[in-house]
């Protein structure tokens, strides 16, 4: 059952060939066996989801129960479920109990699926590796002394590792794609506002938005769909019709205008990965895709944008960890300052308070034109650049990342060298672009990954370049040698 | 562009962090890199260029009429409080 799809979970369940219960079982032992080895999760909620998979059986029998009843899935600790324990991978919130849903929680849970339990991931969603939590590393399930990426990588390496087939992940920056990528499965942030934010821990609002980490472009088409759609109480929330995502998953690629994305295919890409891109590139030309090359020039300034405007929102954002409503509070405060400096500076962990502190900095007097205003301006332009881009092809195609996953250890010495991680995927973020990444070949035995990005509201088209190449090639089926 | 041991200082309070001596060189380093990163900026022409607002073309954020929606839960919430009494929030003496 563990290495089954969605789908053919969803049509297994309905056929009655095992039940809810039996497969959340099942999954559950899987977790703990791999728990040791690869600290996916945060929290394993296996009381709460055998309740939820006996409900789902009750559901199933009675008929009429929405398509993904009894499927199991994992969200990343930064979604609120209530009653249930919301870390986000930091000290901060070890004791948070949520007390209400996600909206996301909510579909997913109206949608029928169980939830197992909430991942590991880098602490408030800050990190390219998951070296950032503090529950401890994730190991990537293709190589444990390797990361799985982040900062969903709890979610990128429990579905690699066929301990759940899908999972729930937030991006930012590339916290979707890259784990996605580094692990060998398929992951998609789709439009800033395409899904409601409401009842996750914000990090950068302006960049935020939440996704499916799944095995198959079909698998995420099922999951975004149910999570997809206006919310009220998310004032970014775009009121847009959702398209059946999996309805059009088989659109043919005859003619579809495919841009490649020069400035990605550069220097810093590793030849070996680059390799593996051509061989993808021509499986999509010859279902008729036209490739050309295409040119965003501003595209080399989304790093060092993004390092003003994800900092400055954070400091912002992290203003509410005060040790007064919630979260970490110091032993013995003198007065009211010591109680937030000690309590934030010893509930947030290094990165964090780096973040916050950068944050601080380009949002001080005589700084925010200099640099918060300045990366604004540039971000335009990056834009801008993405726009004249979509009058002229279809969807864009490059590398997630210039290598495949690195050594646990290899990059926390130097943050800008661990920055330089997102360089591919954070252009889509600051452009508030939907973007996926696909499993595309392998390199030295870890998986390498294809990112596409559209216009705004292009899932569905996203999805199906994915599928098409999907049915043409076998990488997304590959499962790490300790996990079939 | 290097920053001092007194930027760090001012900076950890603006954000109201407490940082420990060990932690003091660490960031000093790490932000004096990261300030640099972020000065390739400085290069980029963008005299003329309105400061980007929203990430969806056109968009604005959307406001709603001013109307209670949420009942009391303060009970609810106040469960994760450090500390708290009688519904309110504790914390230490602010006026002597």
């Amino acid at each position: 059952m563990h290495s089954a799809t969605v789908a053919q979970l969803s049509a297994g369940l309905r056929e009655r060939k095992f039940s809810a219960t039996e497969l959340a079982r099942d999954l559950l032992a899987r977790i703990a066996r791999a728990q040791p080895a690869l600290n996916a999760f945060i929290s394993i909620e296996s009381e709460a989801a055998l309740a939820a998979a006996a409900e789902a059986d009750r559901r199933l029998a009675a008929g009429g129960a929405p398509p993904l009843t009894g499927v199991p899935i994992a969200h990343k600790d930064l979604f609120c479920a209530a009653g249930s324990r919301t870390t986000c991978g930091s000290k901060m919130l070890s004791n948070f109990i949520s007390p209400y849903d996600a909206t996301v929680v909510a579909r997913l849970r109206a949608a029928g699926v169980v939830t197992l339990g909430k991942t590991n991931m880098d602490e408030f969603a800050m990190g390219s590796s998951n070296e950032n939590s503090h529950f401890g590393p994730v190991r990537n399930p293709w190589d444990p002394a390797r990361v799985p990426g982040g900062s969903s990588g709890g979610s990128a390496a429990a579905v690699a590792a066929r301990l759940v087939p899908a999972a729930t992940g937030t991006d930012t920056g590339g916290s979707i794609r890259q784990p996605a990528a580094l692990c060998g499965i398929t992951g998609i942030k789709p439009t800033y506002g395409r899904v409601s934010r409401y009842g996750m821990v914000a990090f950068a609002s302006s960049l935020d938005q939440a996704g499916v980490l799944a095995r198959s472009a079909e698998d995420a088409a099922l999951l975004l769909g149910a999570m997809a759609g206006f919310d009220p109480r998310d004032s970014t929330s775009v009121d847009a019709p959702v398209p059946d995502y999996q309805a059009s998953l088989d659109q043919p690629l005859a003619g579809l205008r495919v841009g490649l994305l020069k400035e990605f295919f550069d220097k810093g890409l590793d030849p070996a990965v680059e390799v593996c891109l051509r061989t993808a590139l021509e499986v999509l030309r010859a279902q008729g895709a036209v490739l050309r090359e295409v040119s965003l020039p501003n595209l080399p300034l989304s790093v060092p944008t993004y390092y003003v405007v994800a900092p400055a929102e954070c400091s912002s954002n992290l203003a509410r960890f005060d040790g007064v409503r919630y979260g970490h509070r110091c032993e013995k405060p003198r007065d009211l300052r010591d109680l937030y400096e000690r309590s934030r500076g010893e509930g947030f962990g290094a990165e964090v308070k780096r973040r916050i502190m950068t944050g601080t900095y380009v949002l001080s007097a005589g700084y925010y034109d200099a640099y918060y205003l300045k990366a604004q301006r540039v971000r335009a332009l990056i834009a801008d650049d993405f726009r004249r881009a979509f009058s002229e092809v279809d969807v864009l195609i490059s590398p997630t990342t210039p290598t495949p996953a690195f050594a646990i250890g290899a990059k926390t010495d130097d943050p800008v060298t661990m920055y330089l991680n997102d360089i591919y995927t954070i252009g889509a973020n600051l452009a508030g672009l939907p973007a996926l990444s696909v499993p595309c070949g392998f390199v030295g035995g870890l998986p390498v990954g294809m990112q596409i990005i559209g216009g705004h509201f292009s899932e569905a088209r996203l999805l199906s370049v994915a599928h098409r190449y999907q049915r043409e090639t076998d990488w997304h089926q590959r499962a790490p040698e300790a996990y079939r | 562009m290097s920053l001092t041991r007194r930027d760090i200082d001012a900076i950890a309070h603006l954000a109201r962090l407490a940082l420990t001596e060990a932690e003091i060189p660490v960031y000093i380093d790490s932000l004096s890199r990261i300030i640099e990163l972020v000065g390739e900026l400085d290069h980029a022409a963008t005299a003329g260029v309105t400061p980007m607002s929203h990430p969806l073309p056109g968009q604005t954020q959307r406001q709603r009429p001013d109307e209670v929606t949420e009942g009391d839960r303060h009970e609810l919430y106040q469960r994760n409080a450090p500390q708290a009494q009688a519904g309110l929030y504790l914390v230490p003496r602010v006026i002597e």
